[in-house]
């Protein structure tokens, strides 16, 4: 068990002079804060010159701040408080403590709510501007380097571009099949149970199939790619531009955009199409499988019913909106990769807003689709 | 290629980078851009190769305004503190890829490429190496693998920007002897990011010693270390003795002694900081004189041909209410003939103290 701290005064010619005592620790803190505080406010101890601290047995921040604290010039001390006789080892900490809050800190100002609230929504505003802006700037950078492909076509990397496209739409088809067949499977599932309410079995079939060419094979297939593809060329770039590979491009006469962005965007701007295609397959497949087994509907009267229920503009309104969804998220996955600073921390953060990023897009564009489409009658 | 900048100015947000700077980089020189970090050093490389660009102020390359030259048509090397090679590329690739990415016209034949690779892989006495991936490599062979392709496209600069900052410390001492080799075998204009002042010391011709976005001191290698212009200066540059006090009659006020000083530029009652290394105090075991430093004798190291002698004032600096340590260099044969001994009290005397003004806080 430490001995409490204490503070005792003695006159020494002419001179007041303290004397500490005991552990100036944490586990005293609340003690040694009441002592400190006690002499503080007491004139005659305030007229001491010096504190000797050899009767100190333990010392840490929490007492070298408060020793500080006590010595320090303010309003009810004219001088510095000298101190005698700290252990040697203690020394550095005081050292540091004095250089600490020499500025009182500045009053808090009143939080007011609506102040705050349009602060933030103002904050929000411009990130949203920022954002923007960086995502205009990314499309017209990749508009400037495909000008320059088209111009010599022996600059495009055609060797990475195939490498990406093997990566993002090759590999990526397992996975894409398997959930968009469960989807699809779900849907009409769903259609089913609720739908026999009316005796409207066959509209599963209609739902099914306009549900998935027009918008959930293209918008599922989109989020995962999004999720899979985009945010690993976030974290892709954003390495790169940690270890200063960009830099390095760069001063070797290289533009990283037509050398790394151009390829993995024009990878995904071709995969994506090709796997909502793959997607909204399996997704009728799956309805199929579901109508047979759950809804007692023969394949031969699905695929009957099918044919009538949809058309080739359907599949075409899906189609059409694949390669915009891959340039939104190709371009937002590029421009986040280059925002990336040095700090894995800044990586992370950087590869999460990526998939954010370019889902909410995903989605937005979506909607303005489905706006356009309805407004020519599609 | 000389280099210069004038009136460079940039700011990240609030923060200020380079704050008006003004240097001259003259041609063959290997220069040290020297400053604790944040001061400013890296961005002013990254500006000099265009990497990155400033809110004000001109490059001249040659004396040619090359401020809106693309970095690839100003000819410099850069090596960075991460290495940055290509992990995908092999060795001799990496160090081939400047010269592979060259437009058709001005790229080299491959049997070319392959004489200047292997030459340049034996000029950093690697060429063993030239099959192997990067993430095969040790640091220092990494560093010196970046040095070649940095070189592969005949830079007309080159620029550093700590190069040796993720090396431990014995592979950094060999390659700093390495590098002034190099630079000597091939005198290109360099300039060398570090906050390591022995790294400076050792390396460079010459010294740009920053501070805060400034220019703080430019000058010979030794020039700076002997004759530093300001506090800080003196403060970065070696191990010193800091002595703040006050101006008074024909020094500086210590507590609660008096040392001689030249106080030029100061007046009488000033807050002032006197700097004296290690080797410049002399210690004076009159027990009579009442000039100097009076100090403790706190531990005697003897570690070759040096003596190390580390005190504590018997005074109490104003500032911060303790005494200073003090540390002293003598020879062997100094000390001997001093014979200290622990706890002996002293006084610590020097011929050429120069006083600074003092800013609280500093």
């Amino acid at each position: 068990m430490t001995t409490p701290p204490n503070v005792s005064a003695a006159e020494r010619g002419g001179r007041t002079e303290l004397t500490a005592e005991g552990s100036w620790t944490a586990p005293h803190a609340a003690e040694l804060e009441r002592l400190v505080d006690s002499v503080s406010t007491d004139p005659a101890l305030m007229r001491a010159t010096a504190i000797n601290m050899r009767g100190i047995e333990a010392f840490d921040t929490y007492g070298a701040w408060l020793l500080e604290r006590l010595g320090r010039p303010g309003p009810t001390r004219k001088e510095q408080l000298q101190i005698l006789d700290l252990d040697e080892r203690y020394a550095g900490l005081l050292e540091e403590v004095h250089h600490v809050n020499r500025k009182p800190a500045e009053p808090r100002r009143a939080p007011n709510p609506i102040v705050r609230t349009l602060e933030t929504i103002g904050r929000t505003l411009e990130d949203v501007g920022r954002d923007f802006l960086q995502f205009v700037n990314m499309l017209g950078a990749l508009g400037n380097a495909l000008v320059g492909v088209l111009l010599r076509p022996r600059s495009f990397r055609l060797t990475s571009a195939v490498h990406h496209l093997d990566r993002v739409g090759w590999q990526a088809v397992p996975i894409i099949l398997l959930i968009t067949f469960l989807i699809g499977g779900i849907i009409a599932q769903q259609g089913f149970f609720h739908f026999r309410k009316f005796g409207a079995d066959d509209y599963v079939v209609d739902m099914v199939g306009i549900l998935v060419l027009r918008e959930l094979g293209v918008l599922i297939v989109a989020i995962m790619v999004a999720g899979r593809s985009g945010s690993s060329y976030t974290a892709e770039i954003g390495s790169m531009k940690m270890r200063e590979e960009i830099d390095a491009l760069r001063t070797m006469g290289l533009d990283p955009v037509s050398v790394l962005l151009l390829p993995r965007v024009i990878a995904l701007v071709i995969a994506l199409p090709l796997l909502a295609f793959l997607g909204s397959m399996a997704a009728l497949y799956g309805g199929g499988v579901v109508a047979w087994l759950y809804g007692g509907m023969s394949p031969d009267i699905y695929i009957a019913r099918l044919n009538e229920a949809i058309s080739v503009t359907h599949f075409k309104v899906g189609m059409i909106k694949a390669p915009f969804m891959a340039l939104a998220i190709g371009v937002v996955a590029c421009a986040e990769g280059l925002k990336v600073r040095g700090s894995a921390e800044s990586l992370g953060l950087h590869t999460t807003a990526s998939v954010v990023k370019s889902i909410f897009l995903v989605i937005v564009l979506d909607g303005l689709f489905a706006i356009f489409f309805a407004s020519i009658g599609m | 290629m000389s280099i210069a900048v004038r009136n460079i100015r940039k700011k990240f947000g609030t923060f200020t980078a380079l704050d008006d700077v003004s240097l001259d980089f003259p041609t063959g020189e290997l220069i040290a851009l020297l400053g604790p970090s944040g001061c400013g050093k890296t961005t002013l490389l990254r500006i000099i190769a265009g990497l990155e660009w400033p809110d004000a102020g001109r490059v001249l390359l040659d004396g040619q305004d090359a401020s809106h030259r693309h970095v690839r048509e100003r000819q410099v090397g850069f090596v960075f503190q991460h290495y940055a090679l290509f992990r995908h590329l092999t060795v001799f690739e990496n160090v081939a890829f400047g010269l592979r990415v060259k437009r058709r016209a001005e790229r080299p034949s491959e049997a070319a490429i392959r004489k200047r690779v292997h030459e340049l892989l034996d000029l950093v006495q690697l060429g063993w190496l030239a099959d192997r991936y990067p993430a095969q490599l040790s640091g220092g062979q990494r560093q010196r693998i970046a040095l070649a392709r940095a070189l592969a496209v005949e830079p007309k600069v080159l620029l550093l920007d700590e190069p040796f900052g993720a090396l431990d410390a014995k592979v950094r001492k060999e390659l700093r002897r390495w590098l002034r080799r190099l630079h000597e075998e091939l005198h290109i204009t360099s300039i060398f990011v570090t906050h390591d002042q022995d790294e400076a010391l050792e390396v460079a011709d010459r010294i740009v010693l920053m501070n805060k976005g400034r220019v703080e001191q430019e000058g010979a290698t030794n020039e700076v270390y002997e004759r530093p212009a300001t506090a800080f200066a003196y403060s970065f540059l070696g191990a010193v003795n800091q002595l703040p006090g006050s101006v008074q009659g024909q020094g500086i006020k210590v507590g609660d002694d008096l040392i001689p000083a030249n106080t030029n530029s100061l007046a009488l009652g000033d807050a002032a900081i006197a700097f004296a290394r290690p080797y410049e105090l002399k210690i004076s075991t009159d027990s009579t004189s009442t000039t100097g430093l009076a100090a403790r004798v706190n531990r005697v190291l003897l570690n070759g041909a040096i003596a190390r002698i580390e005190l504590v004032g018997e005074t109490v600096l104003n500032g911060s209410g303790r005494p200073p340590e003090l540390e002293v260099e003598l020879t062997r044969e100094e000390l001997a003939q001093l014979e200290l001994s622990v706890g002996q009290r002293v006084r610590l005397v020097s011929q050429s103290l120069r006083a600074f003004p003092y800013a609280a806080g500093q």
